[in-house]
């Protein structure tokens, strides 16, 4: 008896329950005869959208940040790539491409700026990566706005200034990784473009935390003071853990927006990061602990209760959107269940 | 000490509203408003926010931060005026009655979070405003699908067509101006609203009041340091909740007034955004994260309004688009927090490094 207790505390009562409720909501999906086979695509689908954004938090959480609420900045960031190669006239692949370096670019800026700011508010840096995050998104907001894009594309057909709340990637980069290989089975899709572009990310951010930096990364977050103690800089290696959690969101923002065919501008950002906090979350991760297999589980079991409640709650309750609000129920509250739970892990 | 050198301290000391007010007086002149205009909107606007601005005081003094918690007073206050229109309770009585109705409500919310921030210690605010975003999906679940689904209701005027769940917005008509329109003056455009400015004040003593009583001392002693309050014998969990369900009732009263004077009900959005103006507003005044004072209150809800009304004009006439002023007074709104969040923390961060290199 005791043995399963200790087997329940160590898994987490909070995916237990989440657990039980995905069984649940299969059952129900199989009892209304519901369409299996687009399920099970719609959760491949979902979870390699999502996946990139969930792996972001991985460096920023071992680096000893914590989550990064922030996330926002970075998706900004791969957001502006986009634009811009929208802008350049790109197409395809090579706008994908173009996309991510500049991305890149702007997230290794601006991950170095949030990581010297973070660096300053040891303690609080979820509250203020939150309210960082938010005004950067509002900033930008005046940035689409007032920017001289000229692209048809993007700008509003008639009159309106500034560029559109969606744009459409119809003609650029739509799909550029679901569509790379795209496999059939039985009516079951499996993108496995979009499968190996992330596999081979996370293998990159799994062989970074095998690497000397990585393990001296690793080091300054679960003990800062051992780690200045044996001659690591812990806040050039908190630096490092924000950029490449700030980059792994650009490249994530983009990931997300092909597999969507939208690029979302102006508000849409201000939310994204809660989804991948929960995810992570709910994949068994900690604010001090995270691995490449929290992020796998968190967002397959995340995405998987996300697109089977949406049927089957229609199918119970066709008016009003419950599983809009469940959603909103379930991320936000393993997001504060894992809040005070800091304390206690010590 | 010469006149220039405190009128130096003066300014570096209250950096924040010193500079809200350049700001706000350089809108004002580009954006061409008449001050008359402005003093009329920004009274209107005095009248609907002091409250609930004044709720996040009494949790600063006793040492859990800014608490956007609120919201769930909010909410409450909400769940109450929903009541009262159901019942068709209108009038000074409907908003009196949703007064009463709104308080054990929001104990019990109070109490629930306080609960989770006793056990958040370090990280009040962010859970506050996590527990706030969770607590609004509750609140849909309650408003969406439980009246009317589980819990029998029947009133057309509020309900959507199919009979389960709430409108998006409810005409509030029965209430509206309940409070205001009993004792007010009115001149031209503006109309000052004497009774609800009385209620203000009473508040604003009482709060004073308490801070002086025993109650209010153990407050502030646990608000300056957890583990000598709990050694000279507090009870510091339990006077940390009695802080949060104070604000929490005080913050559903807030937004009470608040909706009595805009009349509708955005039953799903109402409520969303009165953590976070509340807390710039306090912010703008002078307040941080250790220190608010009734004072600091009132002058932030005056300068954060004031730019609130004065900047899509001041978009308008500078590049011709009132959504940029509409889309940097969002900015300013999560700017202002962040900085001055940052500030602090960074501060304390010195200051604890200060002490380590002494005691070496």
């Amino acid at each position: 008896m005791s043995q399963i207790k200790k087997f329940i505390d160590n898994f987490g009562y909070t995916r237990i329950i989440i657990i039980l409720f995905l069984i649940l909501l299969f059952i129900a999906a199989f009892a209304l005869e519901l369409q299996t086979k687009s399920l099970i695509s719609g959760i491949l689908n979902r979870a390699g959208m999502n996946m990139l954004l969930t792996l972001a938090m991985v460096p920023s959480i071992q680096s000893g940040t914590g989550l990064n609420f922030g996330l926002s900045i970075g998706i900004l960031c791969g957001v502006l790539g986009a634009v811009l190669s929208i802008a350049m006239d790109l197409t395809g692949g090579r706008a994908f491409f173009v996309a991510n370096v500049l991305g890149i670019l702007f997230a290794i800026v601006a991950g170095y700026v949030y990581g010297l700011l973070l660096n300053r508010v040891k303690t609080q840096e979820m509250l203020i990566g939150t309210y960082a995050g938010f005004s950067v998104v509002s900033g930008m907001c005046m940035f689409w706005i007032l920017a001289p894009f000229k692209s048809p594309k993007m700008i509003w057909p008639y009159g309106g200034r500034g560029l559109r709340v969606t744009v459409s990637l119809e003609d650029t980069f739509d799909k550029v990784l679901n569509n790379f290989l795209l496999g059939q089975y039985n009516g079951i899709e499996v993108p496995w473009g979009l499968y190996g572009y992330i596999i081979l990310l996370c293998l990159a951010v799994w062989l970074f935390s095998r690497s000397k930096t990585g393990i001296a990364m690793q080091t300054a977050g679960s003990n800062p003071r051992f780690a200045e103690a044996s001659g690591i800089n812990v806040d050039s290696m908190r630096i490092i853990g924000t950029i490449l959690s700030t980059v792994l969101g650009a490249m994530g923002i983009l990931v997300y927006a092909q597999s969507y065919g939208f690029l979302q501008l102006y508000t849409a950002p201000l939310y994204m990061a809660f989804p991948a906090v929960a995810a992570i979350l709910i994949g068994g991760a900690t604010v001090r602990k995270a691995s490449i297999a929290h992020v796998i589980i968190g967002t397959f079991l995340f995405q998987a209760l996300l697109v089977v409640a949406l049927p089957v709650t229609n199918a119970v309750l066709p008016e009003g959107n419950l599983s809009e609000v469940v959603r909103i129920i379930i991320s936000n509250g393993i997001i504060v269940y894992a809040l005070t739970r800091i304390g206690g892990g010590e | 000490m010469s006149l220039l050198q405190n009128i130096k301290k003066g300014i570096r000391n209250n950096i924040v509203p010193v500079v809200f007010t350049i700001l706000c007086l350089v809108g004002a002149i580009v954006a061409q408003a008449s001050p008359f205009f402005l003093l009329s909107s920004v009274v209107v606007r005095l009248a609907r926010n002091l409250l609930l601005v004044f709720s996040l005081i009494i949790p600063v003094v006793s040492g859990l931060g800014l608490n956007f918690g609120i919201v769930l007073g909010a909410m409450a206050a909400q769940i109450a005026l929903v009541a009262v229109t159901h019942w068709n309770i209108t009038g000074l009585g409907g908003f009196v009655v949703a007064a009463i109705l709104s308080v054990p409500l929001s104990i019990l919310f109070g109490w629930l979070t306080g609960k989770v921030l006793n056990k958040a210690k370090g990280n009040e605010m962010i859970t506050s405003m996590m527990l706030g975003f969770f607590a609004n999906g509750l609140y849909q679940l309650l408003f969406l699908f439980i009246l009317g689904g589980v819990i029998p209701m029947v009133n057309e005027a509020i309900m959507l067509p199919s009979g389960i769940g709430i409108k998006n917005t409810v005409s509030l008509r029965g209430i509206k101006y309940a409070l205001d329109d009993v004792i007010k003056i009115s001149y031209g455009s503006l109309t000052i609203p004497i009774l609800t400015f009385a209620v203000i004040a009473l508040f604003a003593l009482a709060i004073k009041f308490l801070l002086q009583t025993k109650l209010g001392q153990e407050l502030r002693c646990v608000g300056q340091d957890m583990n000598i309050a709990a050694t000279s014998g507090i009870d510091v969990d339990k006077m940390r909740i009695i802080a949060v369900i104070m604000s929490t009732v005080l913050a559903a009263w807030g937004q009470l007034i608040h909706l009595q004077n805009i009349g509708i009900l955005q039953t799903y959005g109402s409520h969303e955004q009165v953590g976070l103006f509340a807390v710039a507003s306090i912010l703008i005044g002078g307040a941080s994260v250790t220190k608010a004072t009734i004072g600091q209150a009132v002058l932030g809800t005056f300068l954060f309004h004031l730019l609130f009304i004065i900047s899509p004009m001041a978009g308008q006439q500078l590049v011709g688009e009132p959504q940029v002023g509409e889309y940097f007074r969002a900015f300013v709104a999560y700017g202002v927090i962040g900085v001055s969040l940052a500030l602090h923390a960074w501060q304390k961060q010195q200051a604890q490094k200060d002490k380590l290199k002494q005691e070496i």
